[in-house]
């Protein structure tokens, strides 16, 4: 038994059903609500420590021993997901204190939010594609109710849209593990990869690898799958907003790049070639998307989809420097966005609107907030020192070195366009005069809200944005941690050896 | 019976998509459980139907007869229809919701609302 691999799910479902007894007490939900994702944070750091020290870490659930238990692996990869996940859950728990109010509060927002974790850190630990299912479900269903909770017109609205494309999606990935399963009998995640190397037939498998590729799809928001994520991350408040930009369609990713390192390398020439051509028009459909766009949240949610195309990049090169370059770009992406809409929900807290064309002077009046949003946006262009240059430039490196010029072409237009889109907001949210109508200092702040709720606000923004400089002023070590990472990705012989054991 | 069964994945599949293109929400719902459904057929057809031999194993005996049918993607499916079950039970509560603010369940009509 290893136990520290079950924390981080437990933890966040101690908490949640602490919370669900105690519904009306607000100290309670506001203190477990922070104290399950510190969990998180604080064992995925010990996890981290562990699995960089003794190697892949596996937990046969209930001892029975795979492929026939319910198995839970951290591979370094895996590990530093949870982590951003421990990280981003306590950096929006906290923001939370001072922006949710009351009335979301007394429906559950804390308790979903733990839900929402678990669900991602359980789709992050599993070993079993079946399990991976079940644990996206999880992360829905919260997602679901987080995106409607409040039913404001929009929101429900924007559920809509969300609630039936994560559903199609979901029934299709189902079917692909149906098909898997009557294809060589087995659902861990490592005896298919053992499997799946001796099929007779690999062709039928690359057309099993394409259900998953466009079930992930969906939920990654690839191209041509995106359309329902602008149509609905705008809607909901800022912190819901933030948590489901860092991590949702993270979670779609981490799913692509898991089986397409472990299980679907069968006819590499087609699937990762098919994958790098839809790379290369995520990249360019999003940014386009967000140049268009004046609604700080549209905005963002369009760059979202830019940044996927990065991730797949990675993927889709499928050398070791290209997906170290995606490991690096998917601690950076996740860093930089949930920065960027925590700080479109400061502007909206202090003007009372998400439309760029209303807002102003921010620079003027809050100099701090103008440096702090300075930091992910130029790290999210990609200007060195910060994290998003050496993401980027890992990336690069790696298409160059196999001479794909096309993508590596696409990428750095796609960086100026974005830096271009980042520049936009900062002319007309901070540096252009506050237009008239617009009243100065109209305060949304909810009724109990502390008195010190703008530091409450700003506080989780600072250390996300040292974060950010801090990856990029340091970014040796991280570097070869994701080389690391990307090495184990590479070879799954590791992987499938520290789940199966002595006996393959 | 394979054959019965793909041609019937096949309609429900179909039927279930083409309530999704429907305007009406309730429509939409009622699409999505279809395709749930066609999903937890075809898991069982494709992972091989036995009939009438439960995994069952005889007395004095330590392994069970073949062939059996497989459990595995039985337990799969009640997992899936679990699962469904409570999707459905939230999408149910949502269109209900949004049939209470704007009595109607056009989406069309709905989405002209947006402000």
């Amino acid at each position: 038994m290893n136990n520290v691999l079950v924390l981080p799910l437990i933890i966040p479902l101690v908490s949640a059903a602490i919370m669900l007894i105690f519904w009306r007490w607000r100290f309670i939900q506001h203190f477990f609500g922070i104290l399950g994702p510190a969990g998180i944070l604080i064992s995925s750091i010990v996890l981290l420590n562990s699995v960089r020290q003794n190697g892949i870490q596996v937990d046969q659930i209930g001892s029975w021993p795979a492929p026939f238990g319910i198995t839970l692996v951290a591979d370094l990869f895996s590990a530093i997901m949870v982590l951003m996940t421990g990280l981003m859950g306590l950096a929006i728990a906290i923001f939370s204190l001072a922006s949710i109010d009351p009335q979301r509060r007394l429906f559950g927002y804390y308790p979903l939010l733990n839900i929402l974790l678990l669900g991602v850190s359980g789709a992050f630990l599993t070993g079993d594609i079946f399990n991976l299912y079940v644990w996206f479900e999880v992360m829905l269903i919260a997602s679901f109710v987080l995106m409607a909770l409040g039913g404001e017109q929009a929101q429900i609205l924007g559920a809509i849209k969300y609630v039936t494309l994560n559903l199609l999606s979901s029934a299709l990935f189902l079917a692909g593990v149906g098909l898997l399963y009557a294809a060589v009998g087995t659902l861990n995640m490592a005896d298919l990869a053992i499997k799946l190397g001796e099929v007779e037939h690999p062709e039928y498998i690359s057309a099993l690898a394409m259900l998953f590729l466009v079930a992930f799809g969906i939920k990654a928001a690839m191209f041509p799958l995106f359309f329902w994520l602008p149509a609905s991350y705008h809607t909901p408040p800022v912190p819901v907003s933030a948590i489901f930009a860092a991590l949702l369609t993270k979670v779609g990713a981490y799913a692509l790049i898991r089986v397409f390192t472990l299980l679907f390398t069968q006819e590499v020439f087609f699937t990762h070639t098919l994958i790098l051509v839809l790379a290369g028009f995520t990249m360019v459909t999003g940014v386009l998307g967000a140049v268009a766009q004046f609604d700080f949240r549209r905005l963002l949610s369009f760059h979202i989809i830019s940044q996927i195309g990065y991730l797949m990049m990675g993927l889709g090169l499928f050398t070791v420097h290209s997906l170290a370059g995606s490991v690096i770009f998917m601690v950076h992406v996740i860093l930089a966005k949930s920065t960027l809409f925590l700080i479109s929900g400061i502007t909206h807290r202090l003007h009372g609107t998400f439309e760029l064309k209303k807002l102003g002077g921010l620079y003027r009046s809050y100099p701090l907030l103008a440096f702090l949003f300075l930091i992910p946006a130029l790290s999210l262009a990609g200007i060195p020192p910060l994290s998003g240059f050496f993401a980027k430039l890992a990336l690069i490196q790696a298409g160059l070195a196999i001479e794909q010029y096309y993508i590596v072409a696409t990428a750095l237009g796609v960086s100026i366009l974005t830096l271009f889109s980042m520049i936009k907001i900062w002319a007309e949210a901070f540096w252009k005069p506050l237009p008239a109508e617009t009243s100065l200092l109209k305060s949304y702040l909810p009724a109990e809200a502390p008195s010190g709720a703008m530091h409450i606000l700003v506080s989780p923004i600072i250390v996300l944005a040292a974060i950010t400089v801090i990856v990029g002023l340091a970014a040796e070590p991280v570097f070869s941690l994701a080389f690391e990472a990307a090495e184990q990705l590479m070879n799954p012989a590791g992987y499938i050896q520290a789940v199966m054991g002595g006996n393959p | 019976m394979e054959v019965v069964l793909a041609i019937v994945i096949g309609g429900l599949y179909g039927t279930g998509l083409y309530m999704m293109m429907r305007r009406s929400i309730v429509k939409l719902i009622i699409g999505l459980v279809l395709l749930g459904h066609a999903t937890n057929l075809l898991i069982l057809t494709a992972s091989g139907l036995v009939r009438a031999s439960p995994p069952l194993i005889p007395e004095g005996e330590v392994v069970p007869v073949l062939p059996i049918a497989d459990p595995l993607p039985q337990a799969v499916i009640l997992t899936a229809i679990v699962i469904g079950f409570g999707v459905v039970a939230f999408t149910v509560v949502l269109i209900h919701r949004t049939y209470q603010a704007n009595a109607t369940d056009d989406i069309e009509l709905i989405a002209e609302v947006e402000p």
